[in-house]
């Protein structure tokens, strides 16, 4: 009995074996069941999601290929890839990817450095930890029209406090009436600062997240073993938190490739200070000119996804979390 | 069992659906225009009173116009932003978008072509034209008109004037009796080392000075109005633009715009001339209702010239009212435009939110009068009869733009500026350039 048991069940097992297409699939009738239920709990949100992000996407690269005019629409004509060759042939479009790449660098690199300071102070101070987390979060939470505008009175030569005390601490040297918006430089100086305010706090934040996954047995063994500060952060935190600050450095790049209302509010684009964004929307908005202001914004979509794919695969950023 | 209760599943989704469906056209169809009074909707550009009806603003004018009909239409008043580029924006993506609402517009002279080319504007109807030309200063007119034919109604006429302190000018020997020029400005301001209040911000308040200043030394910026955009044909490239380049560059690298001359708007440079940092502006008439203290000082004149024995070509704005075409009641509308722009209305108007009237009888009135003391009044209604207009065009859009972006920052203004904006522009025209 038991021995035919055994037969019938190696039987079963090798017959299981020569017929393998449940196990091929990997899933049993639970699993099947979890993602068919899986696919009704998400599928509307999904439907829902396509229709909001594809469908624009799709039409976006449609009218791309189509010189119009919105107060035009009988001189609507197929222009084929003609709005990408002009806009990628244009001095305005790189001088406005210059500036955006600027300010993409220069308030990564700063915010950064500074966020992950104070990530660090926020990890190791124990006993006002949520007061601090909160006042750090204080710019974060403003909204960034306003902040833009608080910035621009601030620099503004009239109604400004910047120069007074510029002047002030260098003992008089630092001129009153600097127009800080009057060039380039000067210009993307106080956006840059204006930005790094802002968004160094998400910046902490996201990193704090790291460095309270990294097992601080880890750095006391270092410490034992006789490393330097500089050691135990280059070689035990930054490899232990390498997830969390590629999220950051990639949620931030993103954010600020698509950089629009501090320049926007401060400049409006004065003195080379125009960034894609704007860009895009003076084409769209201001001009009415839909073909070449969508060929724009899929220019700006493709250098948004290549920037993503650089770090998603040149950086094995992994985003559904878990790996180091 | 497991089917039926799949099954009752499908239907109950399809039953969500249908009425999320039906919720949101519901939603969409509502018309409040249903009753005895219909209501019009009336975009007005931000004035004294804005929305408030007690302020002698527009919305004053929608109700006493709404409660004048007898019950045959009532206002709802919707407030633009502040600049004229946004308040184009918002009536033009509402117009193309061919939403109902738009029933009366407050719109800025210069989009007047772009809205009417595009089929944006019902058309004023041929009993209520002769009302709407009646007594009107010629430059509203002109301001109306697209293709020959009427399109808008006349509301208020601005006109840029020379704002000055008279003990200032006095001072550097100037006789303000007389016209005076940009060069006798500057070498006064120079020696006083004082500034000249200007608009020269990236913003369309920098091409009303550009523009003003080409047609001031004779020139025209756009010679073919009305024509398509390749063949639009542009006088940048001329002595009149370099005249106006020159000015302007001097007045930059002078430093006599005031130390952020590149982000002044009319605020900026009636604060300069507020502070007394500034003798002389350039502004519109609001600026004397906007001017704090003591103004025995203060007096207006025309328009300073850009050459020495041509006339000034004053600026030229205001606002027109505009009927969408897919108004549901664009009869109604032209009834309630020729209200709020009658006699009465045009005068009333002036004096209580400082916008001059397009009529020449408000001129004389006892409270424009009052409103604009010392001939301002008088000296408002003589401007506006040589003011300039921007250029007319479907395309006003971009040349004001590109025109504003190549003279920017004005410290950066050369000779050849006028040439490079002119290449510039045409280049943008004919979609062969970014904007």
């Amino acid at each position: 009995m038991s021995t035919v048991a055994t037969s019938d069940d190696a039987h079963g097992a090798s017959a299981a074996g020569a017929q393998p297409s449940p196990k091929k699939n990997g899933l049993s009738d639970r699993a099947k069941g979890e993602r068919s239920l899986g696919w009704k709990l998400a599928g509307p949100a999904f439907v829902i999601m396509l229709l909001v992000t594809l469908y624009p996407i799709c039409y976006a690269i449609y009218l791309s290929l189509f010189k119009y005019r919105l107060t035009d629409p009988d001189n609507r004509k197929f222009a084929g890839v003609q709005n990408y060759v002009t806009a990628l042939g244009d001095p305005l479009f790189w001088e406005a990817f210059t500036t955006t790449a600027v300010i993409v660098v220069v308030t990564l690199i700063i915010e950064l450095i500074l966020g992950m300071a104070i990530a660090m102070l926020m990890n190791k101070i124990v006993l006002p930890r949520r007061t601090l987390r909160t006042i750090v979060l204080i710019p974060y939470a403003i909204i960034t029209v306003v902040s833009a505008f608080s910035w621009l009175f601030a620099a503004s030569v009239d109604t400004g406090f910047f120069n007074h005390w510029l002047h002030f601490f260098s003992f008089g040297q630092f001129p009153l009436d600097y127009d800080w918006f009057g060039g380039r430089w000067s210009s993307l100086t106080i956006i840059c600062l204006s930005e790094i305010w802002k968004t160094t706090p998400f910046m902490s934040l996201l990193l704090l997240a790291g460095l309270a996954q990294v097992d601080t047995s880890l750095e006391e063994a270092a410490k034992v073993d006789g490393a330097t500060w500089w050691q135990r952060f280059r070689r035990v935190v930054l490899p232990n938190m390498k997830a969390a600050l590629m999220v950051a450095v990639l949620f931030r790049s993103l954010d600020a490739i698509r950089i629009y209302d501090n320049p926007q509010v401060m400049t409006g684009g004065a003195n080379k200070t125009m960034t894609l964004s704007m860009l895009v929307s003076n084409e769209t908005i201001n001009r009415v000119e839909i073909g070449m202001g969508s060929a724009l914004a899929v220019i700006l979509f493709v250098i948004v996804l290549i920037v993503a794919f650089i770090f998603v695969r040149g950086f094995k950023v992994d985003l559904t979390g878990g790996g180091k | 069992m497991d089917h039926a209760r799949k099954r009752r599943r499908g239907t109950a989704l399809t039953l969500a659906a249908a009425l999320a469906a039906g919720m949101g056209l519901a939603a969409c169809g509502s018309d409040d225009s249903a009753g005895g009074s219909r209501t019009l909707t009336w975009y007005i550009n931000p004035d004294v009173g804005n929305a408030d009806a007690t302020k002698g603003g527009q919305a004053t004018l929608a109700k006493e116009c709404a409660d004048a009909s007898g019950g045959k239409y009532r206002i709802n008043v919707q407030l633009l932003p502040n600049s004229a580029s946004d308040q184009r924006i918002q009536l033009l993506r509402r117009l193309a978008a061919g939403d109902t609402s738009m029933d009366l517009m407050s719109i800025d002279p210069v989009f007047v072509a772009e809205f009417a080319e595009a089929g944006y504007l019902a058309p004023v109807p041929a009993s209520l034209e002769p009302q709407f030309r009646e007594d009107r200063v010629q430059s509203a007119i002109e301001a109306s008109t697209w293709n020959g034919k009427l399109v808008a109604v006349p509301f208020w006429s601005n006109t840029q004037l020379l704002w000055y302190r008279k003990s200032a000018a006095q001072q550097a020997g100037l006789d303000m009796t007389k016209p005076v020029t940009w060069d006798q400005l500057i070498a006064a301001a120079d020696k006083s080392k004082t500034d000249i209040g200007v608009q020269a911000s990236l913003y369309e308040g920098y091409t009303v000075w550009i523009n003003a200043l080409v047609a001031g030394a004779g020139g025209k910026i756009l010679q073919n109005p009305g024509a398509a955009g390749e063949d639009t044909r542009l006088g940048l490239d001329s002595a009149a633009g370099r005249e106006a380049a020159r000015i302007i560059s001097t007045i930059a690298k002078k430093g006599l715009g005031g130390p952020s001359i590149g982000s002044n708007e009319e605020t900026q440079s009636l604060d300069l001339f507020q502070g007394k940092k500034a003798n002389f502006l350039v502004n519109w008439p609001y600026t004397y209702g906007a001017l704090t203290g003591d103004k025995k000082d203060v007096a207006a004149t025309v328009y300073p010239r850009t050459v020495a024995d041509k006339a000034s070509a004053p600026p030229y704005g205001g606002i027109q009212i505009g009927v969408g075409a897919k108004s549901k009641n664009p009869g109604l509308a032209y009834e309630a435009a020729a209200c709020i722009t009658n006699r009465q209305h045009q005068a009333d108007y002036m004096a209580k939110a400082g916008n001059p009237a397009s009529r020449k009888a408000s001129y004389t009135d006892a409270e424009v009068l009052k409103a604009f003391p010392n001939g301002i009044a008088q000296t408002i209604r003589g401007s506006l009869d040589v003011a300039s207009p921007r250029p007319q065009s479907q395309y006003y859009g971009d040349i004001s733009t590109g025109l504003q972006q190549k003279f920017s920052p004005p410290g950066a203004v050369s000779q050849q500026t006028p040439a490079t904006a002119q290449r510039f522009i045409i280049d943008v025209l004919k979609g062969e350039a970014l904007l």
